[in-house]
Formats: structure tokens, C-alpha cells, sequence
């Protein structure tokens, strides 16, 4: 992790009509760091990522990516970024090897350089036999492990997953973050988001998101030293329960 | 009951909440309605013609005053010569040449026997039957006149005409039974089977089947909602009808609501069966456009008569359920006919209902017990 | 460019393996002319006439006769009295009753002015005036064959014969008119519904997030979706005219590149209008149902039924900006009547005009972002 800023945030404003989505944001992410956004469904997570990805417009506030300003000119972030959506969306009738044809032909790369890469990737990832399986008879975990390699497959600068690990199994959970950490070892900044907490642990550092607002952002460890607390579960239980308790 | 009914409120719900849906139910009926009433039209008004009078007479002067005064033709082009026919046609502004011989009022009335002959553009042969039958009945008026004129003493017959059911010949009567019928189909069958289809796509088919309510309540819960719908759209249809272009009912209003509701019960059959038949929306969609619309359309006798087509197309349009209702509703609701008249066809669209209901139950009891497994 | 390449690639991969697709693709255009172009025809074959002679004497037996040796008509029964001939109207086993009087051969010899009673069933009211035209040109030729028979002369009763010749269909087949007719249907029909159904279930499915969080550009994009729609439109135009030529034998008088390229600028509109629909729609249901509606509209307004020129003017100016109506003249035209670019250039304009107009507003309604 340097301390060189790839993305800057600063009071970030997103409103759905009267409905405040992302309510004064202001974070930094540094290059090669793992920045997880968590906070309970309907926080304002995908708002956040969908507008610093290009994908929607911020009400107001300013929003650099890779340098790039995110109201004025989403097309060059989209350059240097990648993505992996909460819905899986690589395409269920076309096979692994085309769906990563189509996404390194999309980047800009050339024909050998593709083969080349997939014919490693399919060798990291232990694909090697599912090369030519439509992507609809992968089984989950899979599916879910392909989705991220294709969205790192053009070497971003900086790759958003949006909930990545929902309704995967543990195992495939523990692998998927393996591949997180080796991507970001490669210099690659990685921004998550999760609603899983334990997943705190695992990045440098985390926001903590809740109703629009950012209520807490460090490292794992200072949180938990500031509040007290033996994991980031119990500090968001703690952070949020006025509010959620009367639910 | 409570249950039932907070199912059924829901399923309204999703209907309403949902402008396109309410495009298609309310508003396709009321656009075919207006351009079936309007814009289409079956027969003739200012028809372009062209006319080659190589006569100059005084008779061809006159027909062609009688031709001029017609409010079926427009005469656009008095032409001099063959030449100009051909490129007239193939421009598009003239649908036929009446040519008139040298020496045609002499020989009229020296001989009592001349020809006219009439060119017309055969690429539209709709236009043409009608076009050249306005001519000829114009040809024939005069000579009938010219006769009485000549003299009284030979018998001329004269026939009179009573045009039943549509005396003033408006051609939005023989429509607006197909449009009831191509809406019901629509509704009743189409939107029932996508409505089932979806829930099972998305898996919440599963979730209605685990709770309380049985299979047949959730099933009659949501087509309950279309059947309501297409009720409702009848009645506005019909009210359209009457205030838009005085179409009347002529016939028991009882009747034909009740065989409405025959209908609907047979198209709802039909989309059940359909939605338990396929996996996906888009097939279902597909399937109840194929089977259902086209043939509704164009094979039912709605537009194209059937006694026009090929035999074969008779006799497969009998298991086709809107050729017997288009038949029942022209006759109930323009001609004014009884039970006594359609009960034949009435029979018929009873046991079609029978029949697809039984198909339909069976059909979906087994593939109901598949999906709780 | 190099990634439109790669987009249409998925493209092609995408509807090759789709097997449902596929089939439609091939089979839809045949069925279609097989089964409509048969079907859909305002023909007059045969008309069902009953016949309650009230005067039985030789004369109404010849008239009879005479009508049931035309080709028109077919005496289907002879019903006793007004009552019954009236049921058969109702219960529509005839289309005509013909009432002899009782006094009609009295009104031949010069009693009286003869008549006949008809009673039609006007419902619909073009079949049922052209019946009566046939039946008032037969009683008209029957009388004069009465009186010439009993020597008055042919100059006393003037008589105008009609010849009708019909160029470009001389027999009046009505194959050769709805024709050109289906094959506009069938490529709205595939061009509209399969591209926007395509599109809208990329939206549905969620790959489409995946596509615009990518540098692939607004125009890439719509092009990768026109263009293959589009080479099976025209595909689908060539196999369905294809199918006509050879089941039905229909005539192709004009130039097939003028043709095929009206049909292409045809194509490019209604792919446009395919996009536009599909960004009002989230699921497939919903751009079902918005595209069927205007579809319906646009066919059932282009004249493909009646002609365009007996609308009124409402509709008439509505047709200006129905591309199905320009289409389905411009076919009609160049394979009957074999017309030739200048007669058909005003036309082509306007349908130009329109498709440019209609791909705009899909490149101007589609976002990549909220």
C-alpha cells in the first residue's frame, strides 16, 4: 500500500428525488489498498460504487477516480477500472473462454495477448477442463470466482466488487479473498463492499456505512480499539443500535 | 378467505401499478376501436381514375359528368392517348382508365349495344373489383335511365335491395366483434399465462405453494384479477362502440355478456394450460402470440372472411376458438340473433372450455407435485 | 471499431446457440407465407343465395337458372315463404335471399313493373355491394335476353358492356396483393420484436451493468445490437420472397436492389424504433407489450387491408409517419407494377427520413449511466 491517492472523495452527494442516498461521503483510497464499504442493505453501498464506476451521476460533491472526475468524464474512468456487479453478469450462453475473449477484446487487447492470459488464467484458477463450459453449468462458487478474474483479466488500476461473496459458501469465500490479496499484491487497488463483517478483517482498511452516512472509516484494528470491541460485528451492532434497535 | 382475497388484491396491484400493462388492456382496445371505426375503410371515396374519351360526344360527355359528380371517383387525368396510362399506374395515381371508342354514343343508340372498356391497377385487387363494380354500376344506371327514357312500354326490371343489419354499410360493424374477440384472447389467455410463468421463473411460485393457500386458490387468485379485466374491458368496448359510432347491440345484452364470459373462461383454460406447459416468460409469450393472436387475427373470419379462403383453412379454423365466437358475437350483437341461433356454436365453445379446463387441471396437478418435491 | 467486432462476435455466438431463435429465424418467414398469404383475401368466391320463388312459372325458373350458371352465385336453398328466408340471413346460411313475387311473369308481359325483392346481409357491407352489383348486372342481362327473345330490338333497350382488364395481376390474385403485405409484417415483425426482446433481456439479466461500466461506446453498442438484426431481417426477406416465388409463383417485375434497399432503410427504422421502445422497458413482458401496441397500430394504419387513399385525412397524415405504410407501398409498387426509382423516390425520402429520425431517438433515449 502507498500512500499515493487513486480515488478522493469529498462530500459526495446522491439524491433520489427527496431520498438522500450517499449523504456527504468523504473518504481516500491509496493505490494497492484493499478499501472494504460496509454497512447493512440499503446503506447506500452500490449508490457510492455505481457513481464512483461511472454509472450514475453524483447530486454533488467531488469524486476523482484515477484522477479522473466521475460527473465530468466517466468514459476515461471506465478505461482504467474494473467492476463486478452485485447481479452476476457474465453471459450464462456463451463459454468461459468467450465471455473473457469478449471483455479482453472490449479493454483493448490483442488476440495473443488474450489467449495467452486466459490459458493462465484457466491454469491459476484450476478452469483448465471448463474452458469450453457455458457459463449456466459452472456451479456457483465458480461462477462467482470467473466474474472477478474477467473484471481484473485488462489489468485495471482499480477493480470495484460490489458484494462479491454474497451466497457463496465458506470455502469458496476464504479462495475468493486468496485471489483479492494476490491482486492487490500486484498493485492493483481493490475497493469492496460487503455485508458480511468478519470480511472487515481482510482489507487495510473500512468505512462503515449507515443510512447514507459514513459513520466510522480506519483500519480494523483501530476500530476495534476505539470501540472497544473483539470484532467489527459487535462495533457495528454498537455504532448502529440506536437506530436499527427499534426495528 | 381472507387469505384468498389479500392474494387477489395483490395480483390488482401488479397489474395497475404497471403502465405498460394498462396499455395493453385498456389501451389497445380503445386505439383498434377508433382506427378500425375510422381509418380503416372497406370501401371507396375519391378514388383517383383517369379517363380517355375518344368519343367527344354528347353520351360520353355525360357519363363522364356522372363519373365526375361520383363520390367514389376523383377523375385526375383526362388523357389523349394509351401513352400516358402505364406511367400513370406506376406512379401510384390512378386505380383505372375508362375508355370510351369512337363513334360510342352512335352506336349506343343506333345499335343499343356499345363497349366501354376499363383498365384498372391490378396490383391492388381489393381496389380493383370495387373500383371497376362503381363503374360498371354507373355504366348500367345510365343505360337503365336511357332505356326508361327511350320508352315505357318494355318491362324493365327492377330490383330492390334491403340490406340487412347494416343499412347505412358501415364497414366498422363487421369489426368490432373481431376486436372483442382479439382483446379477450389477448387478455384472458396471454397475460394469464406470462402472469403464472413469472412467478414460477422467479421462484416465487414455490414460496405462494408452501403457504397456506392451495394450488387451486392461488391459481384462481390470479386469473381472477383478468378475468374481472377482460369484463371490464367488454363493457367498455361495447360503450365505445355505442357512443363513438352508434353501434347498438341488437341482440339480449344478457346474452352476449354471458357468452363473453364463456370466452374469457376458455381463454383463461388456455393460459393455464399454456403456463404449465413452459419454463419462461419469453416462450410463453412466444407461444400465446403464435397460437393464440395470429390465428385470432387473420384466421378467424374477423377481417378476412372465411368462405373466401382456401377449403382447407375452413376446416382447420373449426378447432380454432375465435372463429365460433366471432360468429356468436356478430350474430348476437349485430344481427340481433338468439340462444335459437348460436347454439350450435355456443356447444361447441362449451366443451372447447370443458375440454382445455380438464387438460389444464391434469397438467398442472403433476407438475405442481414435481415442484414440491 | 475493434470493439464492435468483438461485441458482434457475442452477437452471433449468442444467437447461434439459442435454438429457439434459430428455428424462429427460418421457420417464421416460411410459415408465415405458407400459411397467411392463403389466408388473407377479400376474394369473393362464392355467394350463398336462397331463393323463395313465390311465382313458379317458367320465367323466375330461368332467372333462377341463370343465376345459379353464373359463377358468382350458388342457390344454397329455397326457403317457402319470408319467414324462413329471413331465418337463413339471420343464421347466416345465406349471404343473399332473392323474393320472386308472385306476380313477376304478369310484370314481363307488360302488366306491371316487375320486381324483385333481395335482402343482403350487410355486415360486411363490400362483400355485400359487390354481390348486389353481380346480381343486378345478371338480372339486367336475363331481361334483355326476354325481350330480344320476344323481338323487341336490341336498340330499344341500350345496353353499355363493360370490359374490365386488370394490368399487372390480370386475374386479380389476391396472392399477388398480400404478399409484398406479409413480407412487411414479417420483417417489423422479427427486425421490431426479437432486437428489442434481445436488448431488454440483457437489461433484465443484468450483463448490460457489465457493458456500460466498460469504455464500450453509446454508438458501439447500438450498432452491435442493430446490425445483426438486421442482416436477419434482410435474410428472412430473401428466404420469405423466396417461399412466394416459389409457392406462389408471384411476379417480380421490378429491379430487386431498389428493393432490398428500401427494405433496408426500412429495417435500420424499425431497429431503431426497437431500441427507443426498449429503454421504456425493464422486462421483456414490458417491452412486449409497448412494442405490440405500436406495432399494431403501424399495420393496421399502413394500408395493408384497404388502401391508404380512402382513409380519412386524420389517418392519411398519420401514414406520414408510418414507415410500414411507405414500405408496404413501395413493395407493392416496385414487384407488380415493376415501378422504377423516380416513381418511387419521394416515397424512399420520406422512409429515409424517418429512419434516421427513429435511430436518433434511440441514440439520443439510450443512457449508459442513471
Amino acid at each position: 500500500m502507498t500512500d499515493q491517492k487513486v480515488i478522493e472523495v469529498e462530500k459526495l452527494v446522491k439524491k433520489f428525488g427527496s431520498f438522500v442516498a450517499n449523504d456527504n461521503l468523504t473518504f481516500d483510497v491509496c493505490k494497492g489498498e484493499i478499501f472494504g464499504f460496509l454497512g447493512a442493505n440499503g446503506a447506500g453501498k452500490t449508490t457510492a460504487i455505481r457513481i464512483l464506476c461511472g454509472l450514475s451521476r453524483p447530486t454533488s460533491g467531488k469524486v476523482l477516480v484515477a484522477g479522473i472526475d466521475a460527473a465530468r468524464n466517466p468514459e476515461e474512468i471506465k478505461k482504467r477500472i474494473g467492476y463486478m456487479s452485485q447481479r452476476f453478469s457474465l453471459y450464462e450462453d456463451l463459454t468461459v473462454t468467450e465471455n473473457i475473449e469478449l471483455y479482453g477484446g472490449i479493454y483493448g487487447m490483442r488476440m495473443k495477448e488474450i489467449s495467452t492470459r486466459t490459458a493462465d488464467l484457466l491454469n491459476r484458477l484450476d478452469f483448465q477442463q471448463y474452458g469450453n463450459t457455458l457459463i449456466r453449468s459452472l456451479p456457483l462458487g465458480l461462477r462467482q470466482k470467473l466474474a472477478f478474474a474477467v473484471a481484473v483479466f485488462h489489468d485495471p488500476d482499480i477493480v470495484f466488487l460490489d458484494e462479491p461473496t454474497s451466497g457463496v459458501d465458506p470455502i469458496t469465500r476464504r479462495q475468493f479473498w486468496e485471489m483479492i490479496w494476490e491482486t492487490a499484491a500486484r498493485g492493483i487497488t481493490v475497493f469492496v463492499t460487503t455485508h458480511y463483517m468478519d470480511e472487515a478483517e481482510y482489507c487495510d482498511r473500512v468505512t462503515i456505512m449507515n443510512e447514507g452516512k459514513i459513520v466510522a472509516l480506519d483500519t480494523p484494528a483501530a476500530l476495534r480499539a476505539n470501540y472497544g470491541t473483539d470484532s467489527i460485528e459487535e462495533l457495528f451492532v454498537k455504532i448502529t443500535r440506536p437506530k436499527t434497535a427499534a426495528v | 378467505m381472507k387469505r384468498f382475497m389479500a392474494f387477489v388484491r395483490k395480483e390488482f396491484l401488479h397489474i395497475f401499478r404497471d403502465y405498460r400493462t394498462l396499455i395493453i388492456l385498456f389501451g389497445l382496445p380503445a386505439m383498434q376501436i377508433l382506427i378500425f371505426g375510422y381509418a380503416v375503410r372497406t370501401d371507396l371515396t375519391n378514388a383517383g381514375i383517369a379517363v380517355l374519351d375518344n368519343a367527344h360526344d354528347e353520351v360520353s360527355a355525360e357519363i363522364i359528368g356522372k363519373l365526375e359528380a361520383s363520390e367514389f371517383f376523383e377523375i385526375k387525368f383526362h388523357l389523349t392517348s394509351y401513352d400516358g396510362i402505364d406511367e400513370a399506374f406506376k406512379q401510384g395515381k390512378i386505380k383505372e382508365v375508362v375508355i370510351f371508342p369512337e363513334n360510342f354514343g352512335a352506336r349506343l343508340t343506333r345499335e343499343g349495344n356499345a363497349t366501354v372498356s376499363i383498365i384498372a391497377d391490378g396490383s391492388e385487387p381489393n381496389t380493383a373489383s370495387l373500383v371497376t363494380g362503381y363503374t360498371t354500376a354507373i355504366l348500367n344506371d345510365y343505360s337503365s335511365t336511357l332505356t326508361r327514357q327511350l320508352t315505357s312500354a318494355i318491362p324493365v326490371i327492377n330490383p330492390e335491395v334491403k340490406m340487412y343489419f347494416n343499412p347505412n354499410l358501415e364497414s366498422h360493424f363487421m369489426f368490432v366483434p373481431g376486436v372483442i374477440t382479439l382483446i379477450l384472447i389477448l387478455v384472458s389467455a396471454l397475460m394469464t399465462s406470462v402472469t403464472i410463468v413469472r412467478e414460477k421463473e422467479f421462484g416465487t411460485m414455490e414460496v405462494l405453494l408452501v403457504s397456506p393457500l392451495k394450488p387451486w386458490q392461488i391459481i384462481i387468485g390470479k386469473v381472477a384479477p383478468y378475468f374481472f379485466l377482460s369484463l371490464v374491458n367488454v363493457i367498455v368496448i361495447l360503450l365505445m362502440a355505442w357512443f363513438v359510432f352508434g353501434l347498438p347491440v341488437r341482440g339480449s345484452v344478457a346474452l352476449l355478456i354471458a357468452e363473453c364470459m364463456l370466452y374469457i373462461l376458455l381463454g383463461l383454460a388456455i393460459g393455464i394450460l399454456v403456463s404449465s406447459s413452459v419454463d419462461k416468460m419469453e416462450n410463453a409469450i412466444f407461444i400465446s402470440f403464435l397460437t393464440l393472436m395470429l390465428p385470432s387475427l387473420l384466421l378467424s373470419g374477423f377481417i378476412f372472411p372465411i368462405e373466401n379462403m382456401p377449403k382447407i383453412y375452413d376446416y382447420v379454423s373449426m378447432i380454432l376458438p375465435p372463429r365460433w365466437f366471432v360468429e356468436i358475437i356478430r350474430t348476437v350483437m349485430i344481427k340481433g340473433g338468439g340462444l335459437a341461433v348460436i347454439w350450435k356454436e355456443t356447444l361447441i365453445l362449451v366443451v372447447m372450455t370443458l375440454f382445455f379446463m380438464a387438460l389444464s387441471a391434469r397438467k398442472f396437478k403433476v407438475r405442481l407435485g414435481e415442484g414440491t418435491k | 471499431m475493434r470493439k464492435l467486432l468483438f461485441l458482434l462476435k457475442k452477437e452471433f455466438r449468442q444467437i447461434r446457440r439459442n435454438p429457439f431463435m434459430a428455428r424462429a429465424i427460418i421457420l417464421v418467414p416460411i410459415i408465415q407465407m405458407l400459411i397467411l398469404v392463403p389466408a388473407i383475401t377479400f376474394e369473393v368466391k362464392r355467394i350463398d343465395l336462397a331463393v323463395t320463388d313465390n311465382d313458379r312459372s317458367p320465367a323466375s325458373r330461368e332467372l333462377m337458372a341463370k343465376l345459379s350458371g353464373s359463377s358468382f352465385f350458388r342457390i344454397s336453398a329455397t326457403p317457402g315463404n319470408y319467414p324462413e328466408a329471413e331465418a337463413l340471413l339471420f343464421s347466416g346460411e345465406a349471404d343473399m335471399v332473392l323474393i320472386i313475387p308472385d306476380d313477376f311473369s304478369e310484370g314481363l308481359a307488360g302488366v306491371n313493373a316487375p320486381r324483385l325483392q333481395v335482402l343482403a346481409d350487410a355486415v360486411n357491407p363490400t362483400t355485400a355491394q359487390l354481390a348486389w352489383s353481380y346480381f343486378t348486372s345478371v338480372v339486367r342481362d336475363y331481361n334483355r335476353e326476354v325481350m330480344i327473345s320476344r323481338g323487341t330490338a336490341p336498340a330499344a333497350l341500350p345496353g353499355i358492356a363493360v370490359s374490365p382488364r386488370f394490368w399487372y395481376n390480370p386475374t386479380l390474385n389476391y396472392k399477388h396483393y398480400m404478399l409484398p403485405g406479409v413480407l412487411v409484417i414479417l420483417i417489423t415483425a422479427i427486425g421490431l420484436l426479437m432486437a428489442g426482446l434481445n436488448l431488454v433481456k440483457e437489461k433484465e439479466t443484468g450483463t448490460i451493468e457489465q457493458i456500460n461500466v466498460t469504455p464500450v461506446k453509446k454508438w458501439e453498442l447500438i450498432a452491435s445490437k442493430v446490425i445483426p438484426f438486421f442482416i436477419i431481417g434482410l435474410v428472412d426477406l430473401a428466404l420469405g420472397l423466396t417461399v412466394g416465388w416459389i409457392a406462389f409463383d408471384i411476379p417480380f417485375e421490378g429491379s430487386l436492389l431498389l428493393f432490398f434497399a428500401c427494405a433496408a432503410i426500412f429495417l435500420v427504422g424499425v431497429l431503431g424504433l426497437a431500441l427507443f421502445f426498449s429503454t421504456m422497458a425493464s422486462t421483456q413482458q414490458q417491452f412486449l407489450f409497448i412494442a405490440f401496441f405500436f406495432v399494431m397500430i403501424f399495420i393496421l394504419m399502413s394500408g395493408i387491408f384497404t388502401p391508404s387513399e380512402s382513409m380519412p385525412r386524420w389517418a392519411q397524415q398519420f401514414n406520414y409517419v408510418n414507415p410500414v405504410a411507405y414500405l408496404m407501398r413501395i413493395n407493392r409498387m416496385v414487384m407488380l407494377k415493376g415501378s422504377g426509382f423516380y416513381d418511387i423516390a419521394r416515397d424512399m425520402a420520406a422512409l429515409s427520413v424517418l429512419a434516421v429520425t427513429f435511430i436518433t431517438f434511440a441514440i439520443m433515449a439510450y443512457r449508459k449511466r442513471a
